[in-house]
């Protein structure tokens, strides 16, 4: 999409995915080892990671920390090289400014991440001494099962302190690749250029600033210096601008739009839908009072599965259908498609808008099984099926989505270059699917951004990002300006 | 608050960033597209990025970048450590440390004259340079170790106290650091002693040079930081 043949340091990219191999299978080894696989959940809270009688204590845990950091060390050598091959190997005329948002929401996710890992990595290493050689850093003096522990004055809070640093810009490094994806998505399948690009760009930047500075927000009930819980309230609150101005924009891109409800489009308008109701959510949550009763309970589960989990999965869903074609030169079939996006964007509504009922009822989140809990009522646990039966049927229409992936690959309609008459660079190669290098001969000259659709006295419905404009036909039907 | 080191290192980085990104999303219209004679079109990304900035140099900040963020991070974790709790007894930082310093110093003004040398297609010079920037940097690295031992024979254990344990934890990052940059260094050598000339050792030679200034400066901060407190 930058014009570039290959990443900036192809050899790297390699190493990179073997690192990230290598890390999948050192935790998929945990499961095999004596004890089992981590218990600790994905925060990996200590004292209670590291404490006897959590499952994993024996080597699962120790083996999650291993993957992390190979993971973490693969991450970096990849991360560097998205970011160098987006300053550095774009093609001609590919200025900052005419990047596609799918790259700028790329390129600053990395650039998050590679600054927000070390802080888990620190903390890793940090849990590994605890752990293996006896120091306190975060265990603190206790009683184990009758047994003093031998550690003394460490502080698990420091833990969730480090540990969030990481934890929350991790949230916008899923969600800025898909808050660009589904810019294009939206441009592309509704002919119009995007509302605001520059505008886009600087908030995919403040997101991703801001996002690091509101990092206690998980920790309202950790305890902290109330002015702190107003400052992180105040950040919290203040990262729904720049959010805010996204959707709106995403909005006023479809607005008198000639929309193409294509299987990427549904999926696309349906991530608008399922981010605003995650988002705002997440309005009641970043308020310390609020957050106080609500934490910990099934309104959290629900708030950010909407705006984290289902959102920009519905975006990589909507993005695996819109390059599809130009990844196997074939079309996915419409109608498996179509039965894919309702069920699932319907089947997530019924698995998560329930949660935030049960929330407010006080229904805990974390446990499997409640028992005789009198505050819990009835109602709640027909409910609790009821989502799970939703569940069911949202997993099972995977599977038509796999199908048609394989079915589609060998008897899929043929796509042609450019099915979906994008303006972008990928959908202008020489070769569907592209060939080693991607360009052919030639890398292709930009002479203008990714979103020229429907432009007034253009003949062509859109305009390639390598059209040069002694090259744009003119419409003589269009109505003329007035001097 | 502790975490300011980190939120103040985040926020030069991105200032510099943003600043550097706004000088040129102000003047620019992106909805207009430019003739194929344009300035824009002529040079990669209409001249935004410096020629200086190649990408093995691009590729080396961005490292840097990410090795400060997590020095920023783990010197944050130490102060914050320190403020929490009442069990902290500040460590006696071992004499020796100030000749490993003095190695480290000498290492980079070594690995400067190599990038010298090789600027200049000096063979001689760059090899002598290489040979004692690395030679110095292995003494450092022995010297940490050393300083270990010390500590040790004299009671202050890792796990006796978390002074001493972030002593030993910010030592070991440093010196695992360290170890990288001389696997690159070693290469270096390898490539001199198999007939590299200069010229085509000059990219390498100056990428280690800037690695081992950072990671003196690195040091300098966390020695400032062992000693103060």
């Amino acid at each position: 999409m930058c014009g570039a043949r290959d990443m900036a340091f192809p050899y790297l990219n390699m190493l990179s995915y073997w690192f990230y191999l290598a890390a999948v299978l050192i935790l998929m080894t945990s499961f095999f080892v004596p004890g089992g696989a981590t218990g600790a959940g994905w925060t990996l809270y200590p004292p209670q990671a590291i404490s006897p009688g959590t499952p994993g204590i024996d080597g699962g845990i120790l083996l999650m920390f291993a993957s992390l950091s190979v993971f973490i060390a693969g991450f970096t050598m990849g991360g560097l090289n998205y970011v160098v091959t987006v300053l550095q190997a774009r093609t001609r005329g590919m200025t900052l400014m005419r990047l596609p948002l799918t790259i700028w929401g790329i390129f600053m996710a990395t650039v998050m991440a590679l600054l927000a890992f070390p802080a888990l990595l620190v903390a890793i290493l940090m849990m590994l001494c605890d752990m293996l050689l006896g120091t306190s850093f975060f265990m603190p003096e206790m009683l184990n099962l009758g047994e003093q522990s031998g550690h003394e004055g460490g502080s698990p809070l420091l833990y969730q302190h480090l540990f969030w640093f990481f934890g929350h810009p991790e949230v916008y490094i899923v969600a800025l690749p898909a808050f660009g994806i589904v810019s294009d998505i939206l441009a592309t399948h509704a002919r119009k250029n995007i509302f605001g690009y520059r505008m886009m760009v600087w908030a995919i930047i403040i997101i991703g600033v801001l996002s690091f500075v509101v990092w206690a927000h998980h920790m309202f009930v950790s305890g902290m210096n109330p002015y702190f819980g107003f400052l992180f309230a105040t950040t919290t609150l203040i990262i729904a601008v720049p959010t805010a101005i996204k959707v709106y924009n995403w909005v006023l891109t479809l607005w008198r739009g000639n929309i193409r409800l294509t299987v990427p489009m549904l999926f696309a308008i349906g991530f608008i839908f399922t981010f605003v109701n995650g988002g705002l959510s997440g309005l009641f949550l970043g308020n310390v009072t609020v957050d106080v009763p609500l934490a910990d309970t099934y309104f959290v589960v629900g708030h950010f599965h909407m705006v984290m989990a289902v959102a920009p999965v519905l975006v990589v869903f909507g993005a695996i259908y819109h390059w599809y074609p130009k990844i196997t030169g074939r079309m996915l079939d419409d109608t498996l498609g179509k039965v894919h996006f309702w069920v699932t964007f319907l089947g997530t509504y019924a698995i998560f808008y329930p949660m935030h009922f049960m929330g407010f009822a006080g229904v805990p989140r974390r446990y499997y099984g409640y028992g005789e809990t009198a505050y819990i009522a009835d109602s709640m646990q027909t409910l609790n099926a009821f989502m799970s039966v939703a569940a069911i049927i949202v997993a099972l229409v995977q599977l038509v989505f796999f199908y048609n992936l394989v079915r589609s690959y060998f008897h899929g309609r043929e796509a042609g270059p450019n099915p979906w008459q994008a303006t972008t660079l990928e959908w202008q190669t020489e070769h569907t699917p592209p060939r080693h290098g991607n360009f052919g001969a030639q890398l292709p000259v930009v002479y203008r951004w990714a979103y020229d659709y429907s432009v007034p006295g253009a003949k062509q419905d859109f305009l390639p990002q390598n059209m040069p404009p002694e090259a744009v036909e003119a419409d003589d039907a269009a109505p003329r300006r007035q001097p | 608050m502790s975490m300011t080191v980190s939120l103040v290192f985040l926020a030069l980085l991105m200032a510099v960033f943003g600043g550097w990104l706004f000088s040129y999303s102000l003047r620019v219209r992106p909805w207009e597209a430019q003739a194929a004679g344009s300035r824009q079109v002529q040079g990669l990304g209409g001249g935004q990025v410096p020629p200086a900035a190649t990408a093995p140099r691009v590729g080396l900040a961005v490292f840097l970048a990410v090795v400060a963020s997590l020095f920023a991070l783990t010197i944050s974790a130490y102060l914050m450590r320190q403020e929490m709790a009442h069990d902290w007894r500040p460590l006696a930082v071992p004499g020796l440390l100030w000749w490993n310093s003095a190695c480290l110093v000498l290492g980079s003004v070594a690995l400067q004259l190599a990038w010298r040398a090789a600027r200049h297609e000096q063979p001689a010079r760059l090899l002598r340079g290489l040979l004692a920037g690395g030679g110095l940097t292995i003494a450092f690295i022995l010297g940490q170790a050393l300083a270990w031992w010390q500590l040790q024979a004299t009671g202050h254990y890792l796990a006796a106290n978390p002074a001493n344990a972030f002593f030993f934890l910010l030592t070991a990052l440093h010196a695992v650091h360290l170890l990288g940059g001389l696997f690159v260094w070693s290469r270096c050598l390898f490539r001199l002693q198999h007939g590299a000339t200069p010229g085509a050792m000059r990219q390498s030679v100056e990428l280690c040079a800037l690695y081992w200034h950072f990671l003196l400066v690195v040091w300098g901060i966390l020695f400032i930081l062992l000693l103060r407190t």
